[in-house]
């Protein structure tokens, strides 16, 4: 057992445990960060977009020595069948400016870089170092954490818990439960490596501009499901996830699905010639709103994904996770510096503040889409990306048809397919889910 | 000697600036050395193979640059003669030779004054050794104390048009390679792999002009003193890169049991049995049966290889075979393209089929047959 | 004792690709190691230590980001680390890093104690040369011993050292005197895991970096690109055989697969009849 004791002690080196540490760390408390990684970030995955607002809270100066590959200045929202996409894009030279607001990151190097700042600000980080169990008092406050080296007992004033989507240590203590398959999404990404030149001609790109595609539809095969293909300096990411529950019905492989998506004509040329290095498969916690456990207990918090804290609707996680881990450091503080103990009583703030926050905000505003969507699967992954492309083709086609008919023909081949009443019930659950 | 200091700014970045197009401007003092040298490994009485190999390649130098080739033989005396007459039966015009009790079994010490003596005193412009533990061992030394460059494991030589040695080499573990010059300096120091250069024809030919040279230490000189020596047990461990016909396996035999197989088709056809690199990093055979860049390379007339993707590092180790034969389930695996016969199969399946074909093929029945 | 041990970071090559249409190496993204090859160099420093005492010095020469790598290495329990790091030092072929190594040897003998021992990897898996251990040997004017696979023993008060050295057909036993340079052969031991008490340390410990001029370097002739007598010339990409292989078409059976293949093994390779019926005749 290690004598010293530390004031807090965080479990993971992700965004959101980073978050904390740092946080932590520059309000001068005394913290100990343990993650089982090689180096932090070493097998963490994200598409990876990483939005600057949230970041610029904890390290307003990032950009100087970030890692960043590409500032997003187009966005593509793709709605695709088997052999076309019917898509909005937004580009936008405003994007252009000195503090961009989306980047594309690279995990493994971002992590690092962030470890660095952790480093840097004074918390003590140990990699290949697991933790394994928390420690309790005899009034089951948690007061320290086991790990797997040898004599690896620690003991601390409180445990962040910033362990990612498994959440093993949570689950195991009894604080949240295994998130149900329905409220996981298993994605799976492959980084293709391209010459710099011939990803910024193939996406008509100049300098450190980048360009996002999502994509839904016929690819996930029915399956509550979104693809992507982010642009990094030298590389593309694509990948795709669908529910665990989705997988386990339809018994469909993340990794076939993957590839029939790279086959498709909209997707191919786009990353034509490239060499694949590095495949990665990777939950994301997709419950929302309702699925987030409890948040905090006697010596301990829990952000980022160990939370659920994740938006699926937009896509976003990293956020979420950076801002919870700063919160709960922020709460951590101010419990200290009023001489507090670390008890639940006190440690309630960091979930007041995170419900003023955007960030259960957002997932209250959202809280009844995990839910459409995967009841829906069908019809809004299947059938409807089917009748945009249809709709599309018929629209642009030009063979004599007079245009009544044509719209005739469409609004016809979309009743038929989901009914009126269908449509309109449609409709409604999208729009009030979305309120 | 090619690595830079730094894995992230690698040298052929920096090669294409201002280094790589310096000219060469030899030094007054260095340009009388002449001549391409060839150090003749001796262990146990024994001359090593690769030495042979050498002194074929450091023929074809000499050749172009009209210059003579000598086999440089370190022993003790009475060992150094056969040493001597196979140094002109593989083409070397002249011999240098030290033969001194002290040198009867290597040792740092003597063979790195004593080699370094001959450099000093005769001069050569290129000098030549196996890359093997002793002429590693050795050529560091020598080459740290002459101050030269020394290129490690070449798998090519050459002359360029300035006379200099071309010496090619694979680098970035072994998915590129690159081609050093050692411009001011010299002799031109490179070590090569056994088995990497074709072994020359031998041919009897009468000894040549013997050049002797004293060592100049007596045996208090030496600090290291050898107190004994364990030969290895199997004594077949050394035949892999020498085997005529050669069976390896690599991951797609799924399991440390299918390597009977291996063995089993291996015994069959007279040869030995190796495997690629995953093998050994799974424990399924030992470090001695890899082959490949870190591990052997092989020539043999016959070279099959049954669930082996054929990366360029296993490539590199088996691109002498006179004949290479792929075993492999997926049409695309890269073997195919360097194997020269090719099938797509179930290694676990035909290895057995292949033991038993042979068999069939060559029994008594059938011999009289083949005979009649 | 005191021990030093020469580690190297290297890229994972394992995880570099060359880019099939512009043949450029594709180095984004790709992780640093500790040379795997010294890893068993530091542990057998560290056994050394636990058995005599003393301290285990790691130096390390590259660039800042090395560091890393140098505290992954001190959570093994090794007591202090090196860098050494200087743009001088940039282009250094293997005869200019063990210059610079030796000197840094020489430095760190002159700060913390002479080094009984001075270990090195076998060789890295980036340069792949083993002649950097020797170097140093020679630079320094230390006994080389290289390829060991054993340590029998080590005798400080008798400044004596035996050790079994991998040799062509056996093991050569050897004995010479401290202070040596030893080049460890892969497998003659398993790294360690450090305690947890290791690891805190380690995450603490300061890295002693220093530049040529700290490490006492003079001579910046002799280092980087300046000091390195070989140049590299041309990087490449091997070429392909001009024809892919000839493919048997399977039979029905794998007996007839098998008699296909060895008929158009034979047929390619017919000197080889005769040498196989003599194996069969034989077994
Ligand atoms: C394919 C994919 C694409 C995504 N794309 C985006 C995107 O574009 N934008 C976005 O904002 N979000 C995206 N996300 C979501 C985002 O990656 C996550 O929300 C974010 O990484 C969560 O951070 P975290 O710190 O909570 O968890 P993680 O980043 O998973 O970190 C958890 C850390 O804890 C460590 N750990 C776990 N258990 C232990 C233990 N017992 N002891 C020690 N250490 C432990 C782990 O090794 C890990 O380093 C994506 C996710 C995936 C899978
Ligand atoms: C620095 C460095 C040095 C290296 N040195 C070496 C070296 O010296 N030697 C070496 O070999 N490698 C070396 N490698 C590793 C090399 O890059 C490859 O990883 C390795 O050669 C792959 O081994 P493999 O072909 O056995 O396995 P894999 O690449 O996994 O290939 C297995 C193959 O078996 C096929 N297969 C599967 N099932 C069957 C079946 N039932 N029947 C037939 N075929 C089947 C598959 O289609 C596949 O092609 C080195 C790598 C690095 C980075
Ligand atoms: N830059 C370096 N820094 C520290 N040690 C090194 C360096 N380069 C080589 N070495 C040591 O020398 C050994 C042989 O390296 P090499 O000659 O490159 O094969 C390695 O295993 C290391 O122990």
């Amino acid at each position: 057992m290690i004598d010293e004791k530390f004031d807090a002690i965080v479990v993971g080196a992700g965004m959101s445990g980073n978050a904390a540490a740092y946080t932590l760390a520059k309000r001068g408390l005394k913290v100990l960060q343990l993650e089982r990684g090689e180096t932090a970030g070493s097998k963490n995955v994200q598409g990876a977009i990483m939005y600057a607002a949230m970041l610029e809270q904890i390290i307003p100066d990032f950009r100087e020595d970030a890692p960043l590959e590409r500032h997003i200045v187009e966005q593509r929202f793709w709605m695709m069948d088997d052999t076309s996409h019917t898509g909005m894009h937004y580009r936008s030279d405003d994007f252009n400016t000195d503090r961009p607001n989306r980047y594309t990151i690279i995990r493994a190097a971002f992590d690092k870089w962030f470890s660095r700042k952790v480093r840097e600000a004074g918390a003590t980080v140990l990699t290949e170092t697991t933790v394994t169990e928390l420690v309790y008092d005899i009034r089951g406050k948690v007061i320290g954490v086991k790990t797997d080296r040898r004599g690896g007992q620690v003991h601390a004033d409180v445990v962040v818990l910033a362990e990612g989507v498994n959440g093993l240590l949570g689950t195991r203590a009894g604080f949240r439960q295994m998130p149900k398959p329905e409220m996981v999404a298993l994605a799976v990404k492959e980084m293709h490596f391209l010459p710099q030149e011939v990803i910024e001609s193939r996406f008509n790109l100049k300098g450190d501009e980048g360009c996002v595609v999502e994509a839904a539809g016929t690819f996930s095969r029915g399956m509550t499901g979104l693809a992507f293909l982010y642009t990094n300096k030298e590389c593309v990411s694509v990948g795709l996830g669908c529910l665990v529950s989705d997988f386990a019905r339809t018994m469909e492989s993340p990794y076939e699905l993957l590839e029939s998506f790279k086959q498709h004509p909209s997707i191919r040329p786009l990353i034509a010639g490239s060499e694949v290095k590095e495949y990665a498969a990777h939950l994301i916690p997709e419950g929302g709103f309702k699925a987030i456990p409890q948040l905090y207990g006697d010596g301990w918090v829990v952000v980022g994904d160990a939370a659920q804290l994740n938006n699926a609707v937009h896509r976003e996680g990293s956020n979420l996770a950076m801002t919870s881990g700063r919160l709960a450091a922020e709460a951590i503080f101010q419990v200290k510096s009023r001489k507090d103990p670390m008890i639940a009583d006190n440690l309630k703030l960091y979930k007041k503040m995170l419900d003023d926050s955007f960030v259960v905000k957002d997932l209250k505003k959202y809280k009844d889409m995990p839910n459409l969507l995967h009841t829906n699967a069908q019809n809004f992954f299947l059938t409807y990306p089917q009748l945009v492309s249809k709709a599309a083709k018929t629209f642009v086609h030009v063979d004599g048809t007079p245009k009544i008919d044509k719209e005739k023909e469409t609004s016809r081949s979309f009743i038929k397919a989901r009914s009126r009443l269908g449509l309109i019930g449609d409709a409604v659950r999208l729009a009030m889910a979305w309120r | 000697m090619t690595e830079t200091s730094q894995p992230n700014a690698p040298k052929p970045a920096a090669a294409g600036g201002s280094r790589a197009a310096m000219k060469k401007e030899l030094p007054e003092r260095f340009k009388s050395y002449k001549h391409v040298w060839v150090f003749i490994e001796i262990e146990r009485g024994q001359v090593h193979p690769v030495s042979f190999e050498l002194l074929g390649e450091g023929r074809k130098l000499a050749d172009k640059l009209g210059a003579e080739l000598a086999g440089v033989v370190l022993g003790a005396p009475g060992g150094v003669e056969t040493a001597v007459a196979e140094c002109f039966a593989y083409g070397a015009d002249l011999a240098y030779v030290i033969a001194d009790s002290i040198l009867a079994n290597y040792r740092n010490e003597p063979f790195a004054r004593g080699l370094t003596n001959l450099v000093d005193t005769y001069k050569p412009e290129i000098l030549l050794l196996g890359a093997t533990n002793l002429g590693r061992d050795l050529a560091g030394s020598v080459a740290t104390t002459l101050l030269t460059g020394l290129t490690a494991d070449c798998t090519e030589l050459d002359v360029d048009a300035d006379a200099s040695l071309a010496a090619t080499r694979p680098t970035f573990g072994g998915s590129l390679l690159c081609t050093i010059y050692t411009l001011n300096y010299r002799p031109q120091m490179a070590t090569v792999r056994p088995r990497v250069m074709a072994m020359p024809e031998r041919q009897e030919r009468p000894i040549g002009r013997v050049i002797t040279h004293s060592l100049g230490l007596v045996e208090d000189d030496i600090v290291t003193k050898i107190l004994g020596f364990l030969p290895d047990r199997d004594a077949t461990k050394a035949n892999l890169a020498y085997a005529d016909i050669v069976v390896a396996g690599g991951l797609g035999l799924g399991a440390v049991e299918n390597f009977q197989l291996v063995k089993g088709l291996a015994r069959a056809l007279g040869g030995d049995y190796g495997c690629s690199r995953p093998v050994v990093q799974k424990g399924w055979l030992p470090a001695e049966r890899q082959i490949g860049q870190t591990g052997k390379t092989i020539r043999p007339k016959l070279y099959i290889a049954a669930g082996i993707s054929g990366a360029i590092q296993h490539r590199v180790g088996v691109e002498g075979a006179d004949l290479i034969v792929a075993i492999n389930t997926d049409r695309n695996a890269p073997i195919f393209d360097f194997a020269h016969i090719g099938i797509v199969a179930d290694a676990v399946r035909l290895l057995p089929a292949l033991t038993e074909g042979v068999t069939r093929r060559f029994s008594p029945h059938t011999r009289d047959r083949l005979a009649g | 004792m005191h021990i030093v041990v020469c580690i190297k970071q290297v890229p994972d090559s394992a995880q570099i690709r060359v880019h099939p249409v512009t043949n450029t190496i594709m180095r984004q993204g790709v992780p640093t190691i500790i040379n795997p090859y010294d890893l068993f160099a530091i542990e057998e420093a560290l056994r050394l230590r636990d058995a005599h005492g003393g301290s285990v010095t790691l130096v390390s020469m590259g660039p800042p980001n090395a560091e890393d790598t140098l505290r992954k290495a001190l959570a093994f329990g090794a007591d202090r680390a090196v860098l050494l790091t200087d743009r001088y030092f940039a282009g250094s072929d293997t005869l200019a890093t063990s210059f610079a190594l030796a000197s840094a040897i020489a430095k760190i003998g002159a700060t913390y104690g002479a080094p009984d021992i001075v270990f090195t990897g076998k060789q890295t898996i980036d340069g792949d040369t083993a002649q950097v251990g020797p170097g140093i040997a020679k630079r320094l004017g230390l006994l080389q011993l290289t390829y060991v696979s054993r340590i029998a023993s080590v005798d400080p008060e008798a400044r004596l050292i035996e050790v079994e050295r991998r040799a062509e057909g056996g093991i050569q036993q050897l004995r010479t005197q401290l202070p040596c340079l030893v080049t460890m052969l892969e497998g003659s031991n398993t790294i360690r895991r450090g305690t947890m008490a290791d690891a805190l340390k380690a995450a603490r410990a300061q890295v002693v970096i220093w530049t040529a001029a700290e490490a006492g370097i003079e001579e910046l002739t002799k280092c980087g690109l300046r000091g390195s007598p070989t140049v590299v010339k041309r990087v490449f990409a091997p070429g392909s055989r001009a024809e892919k292989a000839r493919m048997i078409d399977p039979g029905t059976s794998a007996r007839d697969t098998a008699d296909a293949l060895l008929d158009a093994i034979f047929a390619a390779q017919g000197a080889l009849e005769a040498d196989v019926a003599a194996a069969q005749a034989s077994l």
